[in-house]
């Protein structure tokens, strides 16, 4: 069995009894069939009326559509590398339950890589930006943290693939990424987002369990397994935590009418519920994730960090930046009462004059990045929000950067793997960023010049929000819809 | 010591080894205390490049936005390359400042600590 099932063991997992996989749903395909065939039913039938009735018309400000932009480039492409994930589970796995499990959430995960895709094709139609996602998430410096998520979860084997993403991502993280999204979506009038987000939530529920069980399975086999899921848990935790900073950025900044701050959702999600399935899993011996502490300073920090790291980018994203109005900011600064006028109200009200005298920041180098999570160098030292945090580790002679000390580990425990990240501003700087046709050995190349047609970035998406072309049609449209 | 687990031999090369840039070597840039600009920046250079360059040109293009840049008096101002403290000479190349690939050199501007002193 070993020579068919090779994944299974090579990973150092032992399993004796693959029978005393729990099979928590015991759904069968045909009755998996019919649900999701029913779910179908129902989100087209809204996504159809939304798009009948102008719906795009009826979010609260052209702001939120940048939200769209945002999750479009960013999500559905990793849908689909969860489906990719899961299919290879469905062959990797030997034992009857985890390998129809996995063969199911395969399936889901590539309906909500669709019906994603579907429910914003309709703004697609009106706003600009979005329609070359799939060609930019491969590319773009900012989309590179999530590609690299996957990549790494992927060509690792299958239990820690589920650990990374049926455990850390799917069941500690994922109520961070979707409930906010969804209320998000509600909150500003986007029906059809929401009701995407709403059918894609009913499917986490069982991808949650799937990923529990794998866990449990996992430690009541063998006693050896527990170091080593250990060690995979606080891996995955704290990638999963890096990529949600943009999420956090998106409820703070992005959307109009607010649900509840980064901070409110990472406590009740995270802490709250995180840390109760944390105390279920101490009876194995599992413990809290290391990186716990340090998300719980950050909770308060990396919102507002990551939005100045965009609006300072405005040649550099398909979705426009802003600076948040007065009455927003003053949300803000109760919603964060330790941070947000002690460190980031004073420069947000600095670049809002600058803008507002015709000098609006575009810094137009390219970003130093973690080796690990891709994000681009800009976290605090832990304890000090006034100063940079770096690390660093030499691997064969050559010095690679990391974001933190979670990160450093990661890189220390498998270097063989992290010295291959992609890390867009380095492969620019190759030469290997070019749009089709350049001459790279033409004597008077110089690379990066053409970033906007190697990202096939859309002019009319770029800038600031203020002044766009999404802004003036969104007005006139709106405009005409409700006056004569 | 990798924990790395693999079916089979694995040998792979680093995707930014200083051979892949021609002749040039990156350079990473902080200013501390500055982080409106979020992030350090990256550039690849020749290593004969004068220290000069780097202050003059490209910590000058991107770094004067910040109204802080004109009050700097650079007798004072304090190095590092990573971790370690050093006294670059401006007229010197990154190679005779002892400057490899990928270092990082942070610089401090003491007094400046960013907009209303928020270390931004």
């Amino acid at each position: 069995m070993d020579k068919v099932f090779p994944q299974t063991t090579y990973e150092g997992i032992k399993i004796h009894d693959w029978d005393k996989w729990e099979d928590p749903f015991r759904l069968t395909m045909d009755a998996y069939w019919k649900y999701q065939a029913e779910k179908e039913r129902k989100l087209y039938a809204i996504l159809d009326g939304f798009n009948q009735n102008n719906g795009h018309l009826s979010v609260t400000d052209a702001r939120y559509i940048n939200v769209l932009k945002l999750f479009l480039g960013s999500t559905p492409p990793l849908e689909l590398m969860a489906a990719r994930g899961f299919s290879m589970m469905g062959r990797q796995m030997n034992g009857a339950g985890p390998r129809v499990a996995c063969q199911m959430q395969a399936v889901d995960e590539y309906r909500h890589f669709q019906t994603q895709i579907h429910s914003i094709s309709n703004y697609n139609k009106y706003y600009n930006g979005m329609d070359e996602f799939a060609h930019q998430q491969s590319r773009m410096w900012y989309l590179s943290d999530g590609k690299s998520f996957f990549d790494d979860a992927i060509t690792a084997g299958p239990f820690e693939f589920m650990v990374a993403i049926g455990f850390a991502f799917e069941y500690v993280l994922t109520n961070i990424l979707f409930v906010p999204f969804i209320s998000g979506a509600a909150y500003n009038g986007d029906m059809a987002a929401m009701t995407v987000g709403f059918s894609a939530q009913s499917d986490e529920a069982r991808h949650m369990t799937l990923g529990l069980e794998c866990i449990k399975f996992m430690l009541e086999q063998d006693p050896d397994n527990l170091p080593i899921v250990q060690r995979w848990i606080d891996k995955w935790t704290w990638r999963g935590t890096r990529k949600l900073a943009s999420v956090g950025m998106m409820m703070d900044y992005m959307l109009p009418k607010r649900i509840m701050s980064f901070k409110e959702a990472w406590e009740m999600y995270v802490e709250e519920n995180g840390g109760a399935l944390f105390k279920d899993l101490a009876r194995y011996g599992i413990t809290i994730p290391k990186c716990f502490g340090q998300t719980i300073e950050e909770k308060e920090h990396v919102t507002h960090q990551s939005w100045i790291g965009f609006y300072m980018k405005p040649q550099a994203t398909p979705f426009h930046t802003w600076i948040p109005t007065p009455d927003e900011m003053d949300w803000l600064s109760e919603k964060y009462p330790n941070t947000f006028d002690k460190y980031y109200r004073p420069v947000l009200e600095h670049l809002d004059a600058q803008e507002k005298a015709g000098n609006r920041f575009d810094n137009k180098t390219a970003p130093m990045n973690c080796q690990v999570c891709v994000s681009t160098m800009k976290f605090n030292e832990p304890g000090d929000p006034m100063e940079m945090c770096f690390r660093e580790s030499i691997y064969q002679g050559e010095k690679f950067h990391t974001c933190s000390d979670h990160c450093k580990e990661i890189f220390d425990n498998e270097p063989e793997k992290y010295i291959q990240t992609f890390i867009s501003s380095h492969q620019v700087l190759q030469g290997n960023c070019e749009p089709d046709g350049t001459d790279v050995n033409a004597a008077d190349f110089k690379p990066g010049q053409n970033m906007l047609d190697y990202w096939k970035l859309d002019k009319r998406a770029l800038g600031d929000f203020n002044g766009s072309e999404d802004q003036k049609n969104f007005a006139a449209w709106r405009e005409q819809a409700t006056k004569n | 010591m990798t924990m790395l687990k693999t079916l089979a031999p694995y040998e792979v090369k680093s995707r930014d080894a200083v051979e892949n840039y021609k002749g040039k070597q990156l350079l990473y840039v902080n200013w501390e205390r500055h982080r409106m600009f979020s992030r350090p920046f990256v550039l690849a250079l020749p290593p004969e490049t004068l220290f000069s360059v780097i202050i003059d040109q490209y910590m000058t293009d991107c770094f004067s936005y910040h109204p802080d840049w004109k009050q700097i008096d650079w007798n004072t101002v304090v190095w590092q390359n990573g971790n370690t403290p050093f006294t670059p000479d401006r007229n010197k190349s990154l190679k005779e400042n002892g400057i490899g690939h990928k270092d990082l050199i942070r610089f401090r501007t003491p007094g400046l600590d960013g907009i209303a002193g928020t270390g931004y």
